[in-house]
């Protein structure tokens, strides 16, 4: 299906969405992460899009907010897109879950947890998974500092 | 007293058991926490991070030539090919369109290493299930792709050979030749493998029916590789999304529906004959053309998002590289497959036995570091 269709379909499934072509190959949406579980779960039940593989799911520091970002393709359908959520908590950042609706993001949502500490409501079991559960600190933020082992040029 | 009985009267009790971090057939540091009621696994859990060196936050410190370099740490039986993945993905940002000679050469070493990286495997699948000599024959013949690795581009496992723009320097003149006569000698070597494995009776016992995955799950779960191929999800890049001279060749993609672990071997064995195949057809047609396309010392991706997938031997890689426009990328993130397949081993292990879980370890193929990054 072509990004313009794609758009068209998502565009009604909830209100506030965000659309973007630039600067990538993909048909970007912005999702208000009120809306993520609800939205996501129609990415993948909706016959005409049916979204039912996440093959990237990327935990991401914009500076100001941090979010994830969902690389989705249909299996069937062969089309793709790119779903981006994020939140200007810093402190406390939480947001959905979507390991009900792609198993992979159980597995994925710990990393990024880990190295993001975004919180996700239900997930399962959310604990550190590379780092040992002593660690201080969000090694992936842009404002994390560890004189002792990170080279910055 | 009948076996009945025998089990109502006996009290058993979960506990806990690690598998790792220094397992035999963990191949690596990876540590598993098993919940087992007698023999029987109830729940299984990863605990990473063993070799984890947060290669995606030295990304961001470095420039994208010096990325290449650590790619090859991740998965290190498919070094070549997770090279072209950030070649790729960078040529995408700067709009390079690669000489026809680098894509062919790229796609005959990808396919090399394809088969290094099976032969391993095979070898270290018979030996996790008690049959040693297999690790011999596959080393045998492994050390002949290693020897072309190393006379045309100076290394045996940590290659660099794939740079942003093009190859480092032209193939070595020999590689044609010592490339068709690896083939001529795999071609009578493989069948040898059938002969002493795939047929072997306790190995087929050991495989066949053990470690099941369905279609749907692997989809869920985000498997890839021979482990989605071997129950019926066609997730070969190469055909789905064809990069280098993908688009060029003509072979089969190896697919089985069983989903057992006897079915995911039996797709790398499948996939050895079709990178031959595929080596055959582009071998004696390599084309004349520039080896690099010239780039800046310095690369700049402009300010974007660039995403680009191969397929290693273990599945599908995936390179997401955000830029802001300088000379270092703003983020990096690999999408590992063995991270995806490793997420299914708790899904399917509930209720097999421990032994089990090793022979579907060993057709999982799993190389830590590619987990960890």
């Amino acid at each position: 299906m072509k990004n313009e269709d794609l758009q068209n379909i998502i565009n009604g499934l909830a209100e506030n969405l965000a659309f973007s072509e630039e600067g990538s190959e993909f048909l970007n949406v912005t999702i208000p992460k009120e809306a993520l579980h609800n939205v996501c779960s129609q990415l993948k039940s909706n016959s005409d899009l049916d979204f039912d593989y996440a093959y990237c799911i990327t935990g991401m520091d914009w500076g100001e907010e941090l979010g994830v970002i969902y690389h989705l393709e249909s299996t069937k359908l062969k089309h793709k897109i790119v779903v981006k959520v994020m939140t200007d908590d810093r402190e406390n950042p939480t947001l959905d879950s979507v390991w009900d609706i792609w198993r992979t993001a159980e597995f994925h949502e710990l990393e990024v947890y880990d190295f993001f500490g975004v919180k996700f409501n239900n997930h399962p079991g959310l604990r550190r998974l590379f780092l040992t559960p002593d660690w201080d600190g969000w090694p992936l933020r842009k404002d994390y500092v560890d004189e002792a082992n990170m080279i910055v040029k | 007293m009948t076996d009945q009985k025998v089990k109502t009267k006996m009290k058993t009790e979960e506990y806990f058991v690690n598998m790792g971090p220094q397992h035999p057939a963990a191949h690596g540091v990876l540590r598993l926490l098993l919940t087992i009621d007698g023999e029987i696994i109830k729940n299984v859990e990863p605990d990473l991070g063993y070799i984890h060196r947060s290669i995606e936050k030295m990304c961001e410190r470095d420039s994208y030539q010096q990325i290449v370099h650590l790619t090859d740490r991740m998965d290190y039986l498919s070094s070549h090919i997770n090279n072209e993945a950030v070649c790729l993905t960078v040529e995408k940002g700067l709009e390079i369109e690669v000489s026809d000679r680098v894509k062919v050469i790229r796609t005959i070493i990808g396919e090399l290493t394809r088969l290094a990286s099976h032969q391993l495997w095979w070898g270290v699948m018979g030996m996790d299930l008690g049959a040693l000599t297999t690790y011999f024959y596959a080393f045998r013949d492994r050390e002949l792709i290693n020897d072309i690795f190393e006379e045309t581009c100076g290394a045996r496992l940590t290659m660099n050979y794939f740079v942003p723009g093009g190859l480092m320097y032209d193939i070595h003149p020999n590689f044609v030749k010592r490339t068709k006569e690896f083939i001529a000698h795999f071609k009578t070597k493989l069948p040898e493998y059938d002969r002493l494995l795939t047929g072997n009776v306790i190995f087929e016992k050991r495989t066949k029916g053990v470690g099941m995955l369905t279609k749907e799950d692997a989809i869920a779960f985000g498997a890839t590789g021979p482990v989605a191929r071997g129950s019926g999800f066609a997730s070969d890049i190469r055909k789905k999304d064809p990069y280098s001279a993908y688009d060029k060749v003509d072979f089969k993609e190896a697919l089985f529906t069983e989903g057992d672990s006897y079915a995911r071997y039996k797709v790398r064995i499948m996939e050895m004959w079709e990178s031959m195949s595929i080596i055959d057809q582009l071998i004696d047609n390599i084309p004349e053309g520039n080896i690099k396309e010239p780039t800046k010392a310095v690369i700049k991706l402009p300010k974007g998002e660039f995403y680009q997938r191969v397929e290693t031997a273990r599945g599908e890689l995936g390179v997401y590289i955000n830029s802001t426009g300088t000379k270092n990328p703003y983020r990096v993130k690999f999408r590992s497959p063995g991270f995806s397949n490793l997420s299914v081993l708790n899904h399917i292990s509930k209720g097999v036995k421990i032994a089990d879980l090793v022979a579907t370890m060993a057709s999982f193929d799993f190389v830590i570091p590619d987990i960890d990054r």
